[in-house]
């Protein structure tokens, strides 16, 4: 149970960060803690007490195996979630370029 | 026999993005031939879809895994009268916006990428709507969601960046937040498939984690789909971009991938509380309510457009709210249906009339080159069909007879008053008025009051493929009251309506019962 609570931790972290930061890269970070919380959480659902990795072994009939279904969603989590990263540095890098700053507070010109 | 048009739906789009970004650096002009032949095989093949399906339910199982002692394993794509109907609205706008960008988007440059991106937006919705599966439904939605970040950004200025910025913040909080909840999901179910998990959870319903999975999704896709109080992202993300992208965004994306999800999730995979429900429709109301609000005071065209989005999208989930509370209830099932059918009618009508506005916006921008409403004027003259389409659509969306918006309003209200929400019908009256009233403004400021024009006398009509998507888009607009017509509702809206109010219907051909 600890596990959960300190995965869930990690999510609020992240959340914590989100909301406070002021510079654009903090942000981006705090959102990758966020979604690594999330994967955490995904693998540990996946965990059984004492398996071994989902790999069948024939001469071992009575193995008790990890549900392998969480990883590979994990590992299709991760796939996207480093999508959304490179594009959300990509666009920091042009909005450095036009607005010569990485504060929040002054990029403002949609309002209302 | 499986249908081969279930996969292709999404096969044929991605490929075509692909192939735009290979060939089309050699082929010039390559790129429009390939995105709108794509689309137009998507219509055809969505229209064989639609007539094939009628009320019975299309399952295809991708890979051929066969139940195993009923349980279902692997990807299943599951074509319904529901998603039939949203299938139809994701490639018939698609289809005319790429026309519209003929010329549209010839002023930017990297052509390819937009064509592309535009490919691989269409192929992610279609999967949302064709999934399944719930892990499914998150994965094309990425698709889906981060092509559109990439399209907002298209124009990289100062405006573009910081909306794009904005979007994928809350975009991203929005997709983890839906993760969160399909691993809670997996947790307790151990199974991804909807059909599935609503026979392995329905014996847990009213227990903290259902509740918690409920609100988990409620809040993932109610960002998705900008209800109200998620609604921050959508002004900005939707006047940003380039017009037949807003076009997508405001009169598909949100629908595909948020109110389509949260109607499938919420009628077809949980067992429907009372409680939710009224948080559903309360949702939906306060969206109608502050979403005009919000709009009137606009003089940018396009945020003004944009939050009427946010208004009118709060009629459809509160009429799918009102067709929730009557079910959980289990009383007046035909006031329900009535209801739900109300709300699918304006998801159809939306999708007309607020891309055709927005198409508009982009042609008096394209000919301008400005979007304050202050600043321009007297183009009724100059811009016939700018001006015609753009009187069909708003005609439509403030709901003035005989245009489509007329009809499916009065059947929600109608819905309402016989539900005895006394309330929510005044307030749909009422918000009714305010949207005619925000209309009028935007007629008289663009098409007449010509002394207060800033802009030159050398104003044109634009070019024709952008006439022709925008009459095309109006004739739909004013053929869509038909549907009012019972014969024409049984066909078009009967077997979606059945496939919510009846959830056995969805889940018995999955399961194979």
């Amino acid at each position: 149970m600890t596990v959960y609570l300190l995965c869930f931790i990690l999510f609020l972290v992240g959340l914590y960060g989100i909301i406070t930061r002021r510079n654009l890269v903090k942000i981006v970070i705090s959102l990758s803690i966020m979604e690594f919380s999330v994967f955490l959480f995904l693998a540990m659902i996946g965990y059984v007490e004492g398996g071994s990795a989902p790999i069948i072994d024939p001469a071992a009939p009575d193995t008790i195996y990890v549900d392998p279904l969480p990883q590979a969603m994990v590992l299709t989590a991760i796939v996207i979630g480093l999508a959304t990263t490179a594009m959300l540095m990509s666009v920091i890098i042009r909005i450095y370029r036009k607005y010569k700053t990485l504060d929040i507070r002054e990029i403002k010109n949609l309002r209302g | 026999m499986m249908n081969p048009l279930i996969p292709l739906m999404v096969a044929v789009p991605l490929a075509g993005g692909f192939l735009i970004m290979i060939l089309g650096k050699f082929v010039r002009d390559l790129n429009k031939y390939i995105a709108t032949l794509s689309l137009l095989f998507l219509v055809a093949a969505t229209l064989v879809l639609m007539a094939g399906t009628g009320n019975k339910e299309a399952v295809y199982r991708v890979g051929g895994w066969d139940n195993i002692n009923g349980i279902p394993v692997g990807i299943y794509l599951v074509a319904d009268g529901l998603s039939a109907i949203v299938l139809c609205i994701i490639n018939i706008v698609g289809l005319l916006s790429v026309i519209y960008s003929f010329t549209y988007i010839s002023r930017y440059r990297s052509e390819n990428n937009y064509y592309a991106l535009f490919c691989l937006m269409v192929a992610g919705m279609n999967g949302v709507v064709l999934s399944g599966d719930i892990f499914n439904i998150f994965v094309f939605l990425e698709i889906a969601a981060i092509s559109s970040y990439a399209l907002v950004a298209f124009g990289v200025g100062r405006t573009e960046l910081e909306a794009t910025f904005k979007y994928q913040i809350l975009g991203g909080m929005a997709s983890l937040i839906i993760l969160f909840g399909i691993g809670f999901i997996y947790w307790r179910t151990k199974t991804l498939n909807i059909a599935d998990i609503r026979s392995v959870m329905g014996s847990e319903t009213g227990k903290p984690i259902y509740l918690l999975v409920q609100m988990l999704l409620l809040c993932g896709f109610g960002l998705k789909a900008a209800v109200i109080p998620f609604h921050a992202w959508l002004p900005d993300a939707h006047s940003s971009a380039p017009s037949p992208i807003s076009a997508m965004l405001s009169g598909v994306l949100i629908k595909a991938v948020g109110i389509y999800v949260l109607i499938r999730l919420f009628f077809n995979m949980f067992t429907i509380s009372n409680e939710t429900a009224v948080l559903i429709t309360t949702l939906g109301a306060l969206s109608m309510v502050f979403g005009v609000f919000l709009a009137i005071g606009q003089w940018d065209i396009k945020r003004l457009l944009a939050y009427h989005s946010i208004s009118q999208m709060g009629y459809v989930v509160m009429s799918a709210g009102m067709g929730m509370i009557l079910l959980s209830k289990g009383i007046k099932p035909e006031v329900a249906a009535l209801a739900i059918a109300g709300g699918l009618f304006h998801l159809i009508n939306h999708a007309a009339f607020k891309s055709l506005l927005f198409l508009n916006a982009g042609a008096i921008e394209y000919r301008t080159g400005t979007r304050d409403l202050k600043e321009m004027g007297g183009l009724a003259g100059l811009m016939p069909a700018t001006y015609s389409s753009s009187l069909v659509a708003s005609m439509s969306i403030s709901g003035i007879p005989p245009f489509n918006g007329f009809f499916s309003k009065l059947i929600i209200i109608i819905a309402a008053i016989m539900a005895k929400f006394y309330l929510l019908a005044v307030i749909a009256v009422l918000v009714s008025i305010i949207t005619l009233a925000s209309f009028l403004k935007f007629q008289r400021y663009a098409f007449y009051n010509r002394e207060a024009a800033k802009t030159g006398n050398n104003i044109r009509e634009v070019p024709f493929p952008m006439v022709l998507s925008m009459v095309i888009m109006a004739l739909f607009c004013i053929l869509l009251s038909l549907v009012a017509i019972p014969q024409i509702r049984d066909v078009v809206l009967t077997p979606a309506v059945n496939v919510l109010i009846d959830p056995q219907l969805y889940t018995s051909p999955i399961l194979g019962m």
